[in-house]
């Protein structure tokens, strides 16, 4: 535990600089410990050549048991490099950074280097004079129950697998019964070997069979989401059914409400309902499977069939991606017809074949079938116009175009997502998921694709992307342990990824908040509700950590207890600002710790020299700098801030999805402080810098130094 | 040096994940961020596997090391993960809840006192191939893995250093890191679980001989030209043909080199295409003179991704060709790459120069011993076949993507936590 005296408010900070990996080589360290000691005296100053050594840890252990250091700064390499090393979990422990940010790229023995390793000792004290040890948010009566929506193959597989591990699950399905729409087909396209015929559906019943055995899976059949309030760890539902609302808690929910066939009455170019012989792959599933009897149509009896797939996908009229199920799906039904009719020629027309992986085995079977005829090709037109069908294919694989008569057209449509404000959210940012593309709420991280963004809920199958059922299976899966891994970190009062482990969560002093509304609009997660006049209404267990509101707050409300307004203002005017005539700059950097700041200790691995005039801060998020850091700085003297944050944009790669984002937006704001500063616009830029760019910072650099240069010093030094 | 665990974890027999590419990277973090001890097995000296040598992801273009240093961050910072590099299996007892491993761990020259000073590589003598770049390059015997290399430390490559004959480094390393008369340790751990994520290999282009690779430097396979695509890469980034150092004008990419193919690997990899798509992007917005020419049997770019390959078609510098390719060949001029192809649109023979041809080969799972992994014909797992506790995820099981590998991953390592014991 920390102590900090309450007589004195004192706290015991050691600081320990490692002189190995050059550093002691690049700076005074006796000059650096009497300029430290001197302004403050009560520091312990040590130093050793290999801290990260068995001696050098013990030494730091040492003091804290003899010296009661309760507060501990290394300097030494990046806190990148040896976070396992230097574990002191019951203390503050804060890192300088003395090798790749300064020995590997600045000067030796030269006084603008010694300059900045004084000034970043110094900040390193303000810092862990201003912080604190975070208090976990731990609600009393979390449960550990998970809500699943929709009883297909998604809901299904989470259900059974959370179950399985001994959670209870909640299954709210809206048709009066389980199976979603695999239960209604017969066959489904193999995705394992052997692939010489399809499957049947038994996958289904299985599982809901299984399901029926588990005492801790509730199902609720013909129901549907009245309202989801709440939190992971105390997500509040109602559930509402014909006969009955009924109240549950949840500690986390997977949205697994699938999918919808694209609206076929929009594809005029293929002719669609003009005849009764055309039709989707879904109502061809219904013929195929004799669900509905059809008079017209006498499957054992027809000679010829024409499936074309892409129709309305990949189209910008239509949908303008793939479904990548329709060409499978078309195989099994091809597959399905040839078997019950001998006789019939099937014609399959596409775009792209599509059978990746083993599917590709189906493919190579269903092409020994001499009956069936596979060619890419452009449609031209369908005639419906005599008794006969026919349709005129354009550039097939024969080299010219072809007229083929048929007696049945199914049409390969594409699927639509399920509407995710079906879960009647009471979020004050809305009922469902913010989705990616095209509707689907899906995640745009490839390393992280169960990242989203209304934490402790998971989508999971066909509502999140088009995918085959093997596909569906797991997703749901994973969606099950991310809603278990979400619910054990909640009771530990931890964040989710990407902060893992995170114990701090926004505190704020509501009493200055004049309920303008920023921080419940600007949090990519939708953590603050809002009560009727615009107050926010945190939900720490929704927080993903980043400190996004922190930024967006004018009145500067909200802090983190390690991560505070004041703990970076402190750092800002910790600094000693050279005066005017001494023309060293100096040029506040703020990094993003998840892409920028690795960057920087690459282009120091690779010892690639910058200005020493820079003064870093790393922060969570570039979206968590607030405007009050910014004029801090300028009117504590520094010449020019950089902040450097994750690609933002339709590829966006930061972290906390809309961070980088921000900046760009908040910029009108931020001319509006230098203009009000009577300050020019170049004294604040803005760079953004992906992770292997470590070439590109010399260059950001000196360019910025170049044009602050050229402005000239900031005139409120030395005031 | 041992993190400190957290106690109440004390009483839990480890998952024992073997393979520290992005699948097993994944299975780790998952598991320990749900509360349970893991021990991570890799062979490399580092993690990451194999998309560490990606360039960019598809269809983000973003770079993998974005998500991997947030992955070893995570790793870094939950003491429920126990990671050994430079190691193996070589022997597995027990039952599910107390297997037995007996780990092997290659002979550390470097130990876990190395702060990365890079004082060794100074003064070593003796070069290496380097097989992160594919063979491309060359590494001192003592070498950094790579730029974001986890953990951050040098090694020496135990089997092409002189040893103490030389010793070299031993003068230049000031922190006792170097031991060269190490061996290796062998040590036994208990594990409830076994999850294997071994991944895979590329499919051996020696194989396609029609194909031409081996007769050219400038014939290459899909993986060097991502590392010729990295910034710390062979060539810093800049596509550059192998022979001469020159910007190539014309490029070729046969896909399905070898995949798709009775006499090869008849399955589809799946990620091929993409890949492709990727690198010629890349290769043209680099060059804005260069022309890639891209032959395939069909474009399995799905999903979302449709609008990455819409770029693509109207992309006036990109041609894209259905057709199988018949040979490559060197022309005299020992520059020139000559391909031979069947249009199959038109039907017409045809035959195209080229100044460098990429090989879009196919994934191969990489299996191990010593369990008997109940595979199919073509070495891939399925984790419901292998025996009890023991589970598989990613390339092991099906060629797949990265985003797929990690969802599977993440869904495996629930299977493997309730077998595990893991309760709410």
């Amino acid at each position: 535990m920390i102590s900090i005296s309450m007589e004195t408010g004192q706290r015991n900070i050691g600081i320990y600089v490692c002189t190995g990996c050059g550093i002691g080589d690049t700076i005074d360290i006796e000059k650096l410990k009497n300029q430290v000691t001197a302004r403050n005296i009560s520091v312990n100053f040590k130093e050793h050549p290999f801290f990260c050594s068995k001696e050098g840890c013990e030494l730091i252990h040492r003091d804290i048991a003899t010296q009661q250091v309760d507060h501990i700064i290394i300097a030494a390499c990046s806190p990148r490099v040896n976070q396992d090393v230097f574990n002191f979990p019951d203390e503050i422990l804060e890192w300088v950074n003395f090798r790749e940010q300064l020995s590997w790229c600045m000067k030796a023995k030269d006084e603008d280097t010694q300059l900045l390793a004084e000034d970043m000792i110094r900040m390193s004290i303000a810092k862990v004079n201003s912080i604190s040890s975070p208090q976990p948010y731990i609600k009393d009566n979390l449960s550990s129950g998970i809500l699943v929506v929709g009883g297909g193959i998604s809901g299904l597989t989470s259900a059974l697998e959370a179950a399985k591990a001994g959670y209870t699950v909640y299954l709210v399905e809206k048709e009066n019964k389980l199976g979603g729409w695999a239960s209604k087909w017969k066959y489904l396209f193999p995705e394992e070997l052997p692939f010489d015929k399809p499957k049947l559906t038994e996958i289904i019943d299985e599982k809901i069979r299984k399901l029926e055995k588990y005492k801790n899976i509730h199902i609720f059949l013909e129901s549907t989401l009245e309202s989801v309030s709440g939190e992971p760890g105390q997500f509040t539902i109602s559930i509402r059914n014909k006969q009955s609302n009924k109240q549950i808690v949840t500690g986390a929910i997977i949205l697994a409400a699938g999918w919808k066939p694209y609206d076929a009455s929009k594809l005029e170019e293929y002719s669609f309902g003009q005849s009764g012989k055309i039709m989707t792959q879904i109502e061809f599933e219904e013929i195929l499977n004799e669900e509905k009897n059809n008079v017209e149509i006498d499957l054992k009896k027809i000679n010829n069939i024409v499936f074309i797939q892409c129709a309305g996908s990949r189209d910008e009229k239509h949908l303008p991606y793939c479904s990548n199920t329709c060409c499978p799906t078309t195989l099994k039904q091809a597959w399905q017809l040839r078997h019950m009719n001998k006789d019939a020629n099937v014609y399959i027309i596409y775009k792209d074949l599509r059978t990746p992986g083993k599917t590709e085995f189906f493919y190579q079977e269903l092409q020994k079938d001499e009956q069936i005829f596979f060619t890419k090709g452009d449609l031209r037109q369908i005639d419906t116009s005599d008794k006969n069908l026919s349709i005129i294919v354009d550039n097939t694989l024969l080299g010219e175009s072809i007229k083929i008569n048929t007696d049945l057209i199914v049409l390969a449509t594409g699927m639509t997502p399920s509407d995710s404000s079906e879960l009647n959210l009471t979020y004050r940012q809305g009922k469902g998921l913010p989705d990616l593309k095209y509707g689907f709420p899906d995640s745009h991280f490839i390393c992280f694709p169960y990242e989203t963004r209304r934490t402790g809920i998971y989508s999971a199958g066909c509502i999140r992307a088009p995918q085959t059922i093997q596909m569906c299976i797991e997703d749901s899966t994973g969606a099950a342990l991310k809603a278990i891994q979400c619910i054990e970190s909640t009771k530990r009062g931890e964040s989710v990824h990407p902060r893992s482990g995170d114990k701090s969560y926004p505190v704020l002093y509501l009493p200055r908040c004049t309920d303008c509304k920023r921080c419940t609009e600007e949090c990519p997660f939708g953590a603050y509700d809002e009560n009727e006049k615009g107050t926010p209404l945190p939900n720490p267990a929704r927080c993903r950590r980043c400190g996004i509101c922190m930024g967006s707050c004018p009145e500067r409300i909200i802090s983190f207890e390690d991560y505070s307004i004041h703990s970076v203002s402190s750092m800002i005017k910790a600094l000693n600002i050279p005066d005017v005539f001494e023309e060293k700059p100096r040029i506040l950097v703020f990094l993003c710790e998840n892409d920028a700041y690795p960057a920087f200790d690459m282009a120091g691995l690779k010892r690639l020299g910058y200005s020493p005039f820079i003064r870093i801060i790393p922060v969570r998020c570039i979206g968590s700098v607030n405007q009050v850091w910014l004029s801090d700085a300028l009117s504590h003297g520094y010449d020019g801030i950089l902040q450097i944050g994750c690609k933002p944009g339709e590829d966006y790669q930061c972290h906390f999805i809309t961070g980088s984002e921000l900046t760009k937006t908040r910029g009108e704001n931020i001319q509006e402080t230098l203009r009000t500063m009577m300050l020019e616009p170049e004294r604040i830029r803005t760079e953004f810098l992906e992770i292997t760019e470590y070439e590109r910072i010399p260059d950001i650099i000196n360019d910025y130094l170049q044009t602050i240069e050229k402005i000239g010093p900031n005139p409120f030094k030395g005031m | 040096m041992d993190k400190k665990q957290d106690t109440y974890t004390n009483n839990q027999t480890p998952i024992l994940i073997i393979g520290g590419g992005i699948a097993g990277l994944t299975a780790a973090v998952e598991a320990a961020e749900t509360g349970y001890r893991v021990i991570l097995i890799e062979k490399q000296p580092y993690l990451g596997g194999r998309v560490a040598q990606l360039n960019r992801y598809f269809p983000k273009m973003c770079p993998p090391y974005c998500g991997l240093e947030i992955n070893f961050r995570r790793i870094r910072t939950n003491p429920r993960i126990t990671v050994y590099i430079s190691t193996t299996v070589t022997n597995i007892s027990g039952e599910p809840g107390n297997f037995s491993v007996t780990l092997l761990t290659e002979p550390q020259y470097i130990n876990n006192k190395c702060t990365s000073c890079g004082e060794c590589v100074k003064v070593c003598p003796v070069e290496r191939p380097d097989e992160f770049n594919q063979g491309m390059t060359t590494t001192r015997t003592a070498y950094l893995p790579h730029e974001l290399a986890y953990p951050f430390r040098y090694v020496i490559d135990h089997q092409k250093c002189k040893g103490v004959s030389c010793g070299l480094c031993l003068d230049a390393c000031d922190y006792q890191a170097i031991n060269l008369s190490a061996t290796e340790t062998k040590k036994v751990v208990k594990a409830g679980t076994i999850i294997l994520t071994t991944g895979w290999k590329p499919y051996d282009p020696m194989n396609l001989q029609d194909l031409g690779y081996g007769k050219s430097p400038d014939i290459i396979t899909g993986m060097m030209m991502e590392r010729l695509g990295a910034p710390n890469g062979p060539t810093h980034g800049q596509i550059l043909r192998l022979s001469d150092n020159e910007i190539p004008k014309k490029i070729a990419f046969i896909q399905c080199a070898g995949s798709r193919d009775e006499n090869n690997l008849p399955y589809c990899s799946g990620v091929c295409c993409s890949a492709t798509l990727k690198q010629a992007m890349h290769y043209v917005e680099q060059n804005p003179e260069g022309e890639a020419t891209i032959f395939y049997i069909d474009l399995r770019v799905t999903g979302r991704n449709e609008d990455f390959l819409s770029k693509i078609i109207d992309h006036p510098r990109i041609n894209l060709i259905k057709s199988k390719v018949a040979t490559v060949q060197m022309s005299s001029d020992k520059h020139t790459i000559n391909l031979d192809y069947e249009d199959i649109l038109s039907g017409l023979k045809q035959k195209s120069a080229f100044d460098m041809v990429i090989l879009a080969t196919g994934i191969i799972p990489e299996n191990i011993d010593p369990i008997k992994i109940s595979a199919d014909d073509f070495g891939f797992a399925k984790s419901e076949h292998l025996p009890d506790g023991f589970y598989s995820a990613g390339c092991l099981n099906k060629p797949a993507d990265v985003a797929s590998s990690i969802k599977e991953s993440t869904g495996i390592t629930l299977k493997a936590l309730r077998t595990a014991g893991f309760k709410p």
